[in-house]
């Protein structure tokens, strides 16, 4: 019996050894599968030659990403000069990105802050109507606001009968309409993260700067930001990355002038008139500016806020 | 005669329909170690805050130095306190968090340094100066908190439960040091805590409050020796509680019947009536005599050993049960158990309280 207990233990940690190594299977499987696979195809199919009707033709060419940046003229023979348009629709796509994560968080944190500082049962309730919306389809949401804001929808009709305008704001097909379906679709991944910090916040810390003679703003400022910084910066990402690759709302709300990177590449996989190569090979020019934005993220993380 | 720095006058706080203190009246002095003392629940944290500024008063007023604070914001009162839980700000080291407040009042940083250094100094946190409050032990952060609190130089400090998150030896170093640092700082300290060998110990005098009045204020010895009701009497250190008839108070005097029919006389507190009364008298003022020698008479029935002292309880023909504090030194004479014995007290010992 002495002797058989530390065999036992040997023969324990080979087992769970040979285990460690299936357990994580179902991992690699789904990062595999759902993470390298496509984004490696992606990448693969930035750097192949168009075909006409749609697909790829298996021959290795950088026509994609010369096409993004450099224009050779009609036909193709003229010397480069920097192609400007699709480098507008990234302009123009993360400044409306910005404006929705500026706009989300003027917002979403008093909204946070709002719902982490109300009692018991009344916090589930708050943090439960947040998320009704999105129950329903984003398609049908956007469609909706489409709906509530056009000439004579029910907002310029309120408006009209109240007597606030004379005649009906032209909402629909603007920025202004893009940046309120941007803004109305990622409200809630602001608010949640925010509402996440906030609600870890000891309130004794106010009363403590209070106490030693800090103002609200000062508080504020250098106590409360500095520990719901972490929450902030997740929520700030959560809203930018999909706003910048969004193509329901600049799509149904924005038309034809207010075109986003998100629009730009589904036109390249639609129907006979796309362009595979070069759809993927904007998906790779957007993705590599999200990992931009994320290593910033890991960057301040890692520098170490509050814990 | 010393100042004042602290006058509470006739306050009241309410929250809703409860009353958390009521018609609250204390004067701090100056220079004071001042305790309020009570279980948790009887309204002396929020007594503290309001103080502090934290809590709105309902009625009454708070005076400083003789200008009234009641509707000044907390960061407006040159007051600080040490939080229960201390409460340093988590992303600011030791320096920093000591410094947060002399900036707020609008020092430089060469100014602000000096003085933190200077206040880590005198709670010993030199070497920890850039650590994070992470980074410390409880006993550490409550030093930190200590520091911060004193920094500005407040004119009163308030101190919430300071020592309660710490271990019992540590808890009994750092009182000598609160009362040394109060003693060389000159700051009014206002203490809480529901620890009364806390209070009894470090206190230049004790408020006691009970149910969000307060029950009786004076030095520790005062009000151990000179409980004026049931509740300071039992809060208080341990006592034993009779139940007397009382016949006649007279000049503070108050003759009465014991239980075994014995007439005594004793001192009465301020307000004690003739009727039914209790007398308090502590365990330690009990001795242990031959059953016809005694006062009272009953049979032991429990012995409990506490180490330096022994504990004999004995039961009175009426079914009450009172407790004998015997030291335990060579010679005491401990009687079996279930021995018939008398029990005397002298006079001095006894108090009739105000029920």
């Amino acid at each position: 019996m002495a002797g058989g207990l530390p065999k036992s233990s040997e023969s324990n940690t080979s087992t769970y050894a040979g285990l460690g190594a299936l357990l994580m299977l179902p991992s690699w499987v789904m990062i595999g599968f759902f993470l390298v696979l496509p984004v490696g195809l992606m990448l693969v199919y930035s750097f192949l030659t168009k075909e006409f009707r749609g697909g790829v033709i298996w021959e290795f060419s950088l026509a994609a990403y010369d096409q993004f940046f450099f224009d050779r003229g009609l036909f193709g023979d003229d010397p480069p000069v920097i192609e400007w348009t699709y480098i507008k629709i990234f302009w123009r796509s993360i400044w409306q990105a910005g404006l929705a994560t500026f706009f989300c968080l003027i917002i979403g944190f008093p909204t946070a802050w709002f719902i982490a500082t109300r009692t018991g049962a009344n916090k589930s309730i708050w943090l439960f109507l947040i998320t009704i919306p999105y129950w329903v389809n984003l398609l049908i949401r956007t469609i909706s606001m489409k709906f509530l804001i056009r000439d004579n929808g029910p907002l310029n009709e309120w408006l009209l009968s109240l007597g606030i305008i004379s005649d009906p704001i032209h909402m629909i097909n603007t920025n202004f309409a893009v940046q309120l379906g941007l803004f109305y679709s990622y409200l809630p991944f602001m608010v949640l993260p925010i509402y996440a910090s906030v609600e870890r916040y000891n309130f004794a810390f106010s009363e403590a700067a209070a106490d030693l003679y800090a103002s609200r703003l000062t508080t504020l400022r250098h106590i409360i930001l500095p520990f719901v910084k972490p929450g902030i910066i997740a929520g700030c990402i959560l809203v930018f990355v999909p706003s910048l690759g969004a193509f329901l709302a600049p799509d149904l709300l924005g038309g034809a002038k207010n075109f986003m990177i998100g629009s730009l590449i589904e036109e390249q996989f639609k129907g006979n008139a796309g362009n595979w190569p070069f759809g993927a090979a904007v998906s790779m020019i957007l993705l590599s500016m999200v990992l931009v934005v994320l290593t910033f993220y890991a960057r301040q993380q890692s520098k170490g806020g509050v814990r | 005669m010393t100042e004042i720095a602290v006058d509470v006058v006739n306050m009241t706080k309410r929250y809703g329909n409860f009353v958390a203190l009521s018609n609250v009246s204390l004067s701090i002095l100056d220079n004071e170690f001042f305790t309020l003392l009570g279980p948790s629940g009887c309204g002396k944290t929020t007594l503290l805050r309001a103080i502090a500024g934290f809590e709105d008063i309902s009625e009454g007023a708070i005076k400083l130095y003789g200008e009234d604070i009641a509707d000044l914001p907390p960061n407006k009162r040159p007051v600080n306190t040490v939080f229960q839980q201390y409460a340093l700000f988590p992303h600011m080291d030791v320096t920093a968090n000591v410094m947060f407040g002399l900036l707020q009042l609008g020092q430089d940083q060469a100014t602000a340094g000096a003085r933190a250094a200077e206040v880590l100094d005198m709670v010993q946190l030199t070497e920890f100066a850039d650590r994070l409050p992470s980074q410390l032990s409880g006993g550490q952060q409550q030093r930190v908190a200590l520091a911060r609190a004193l920094a500005p130089k407040p004119k009163v400090l308030l101190l919430d439960e300071p020592l309660s998150a710490l271990d019992l030896k540590l808890r009994q170093a750092v009182r000598q040091e609160l009362q040394q640092i109060q003693q060389d700082t000159g700051i009014t300290f206002i203490f809480v805590t529901h620890d009364q060998e806390e209070a009894l110990t470090m206190s230049d005098r004790i408020a006691v409050i009970a149910d969000g009045e307060v029950q009786q204020v004076g030095p520790a010895r005062e009000i151990y020796e000179a409980p004026v009701n049931k509740f300071v009497a039992d809060f208080i250190g341990e006592t034993n509680l009779i139940d007397v008839a009382v016949s006649d108070v007279m000049n503070g005097n108050a003759t009465c019947t014991l239980p075994g029919g014995a007439q005594f006389t004793c001192p009465a507190a301020i307000g004690a009536v003739a009727g039914n009364g209790h007398l308090s008298v502590r365990p330690e003022r009990v001795s242990l005599v031959k059953p016809k020698d005694g006062l009272l008479q009953g049979s032991t029935v429990r012995q409990t050993y506490l180490g330096t002292d022994m504990h004999v309880d004995v039961r009175l023909k009426d079914g009450e049960i009172l407790t004998v504090r015997l030291q335990n030194s060579e010679g005491t004479d401990i009687p079996e158990q279930g021995a018939l014995v008398g029990l005397n007290f002298e006079t001095g010992a006894a108090r009739l309280l105000v029920d």
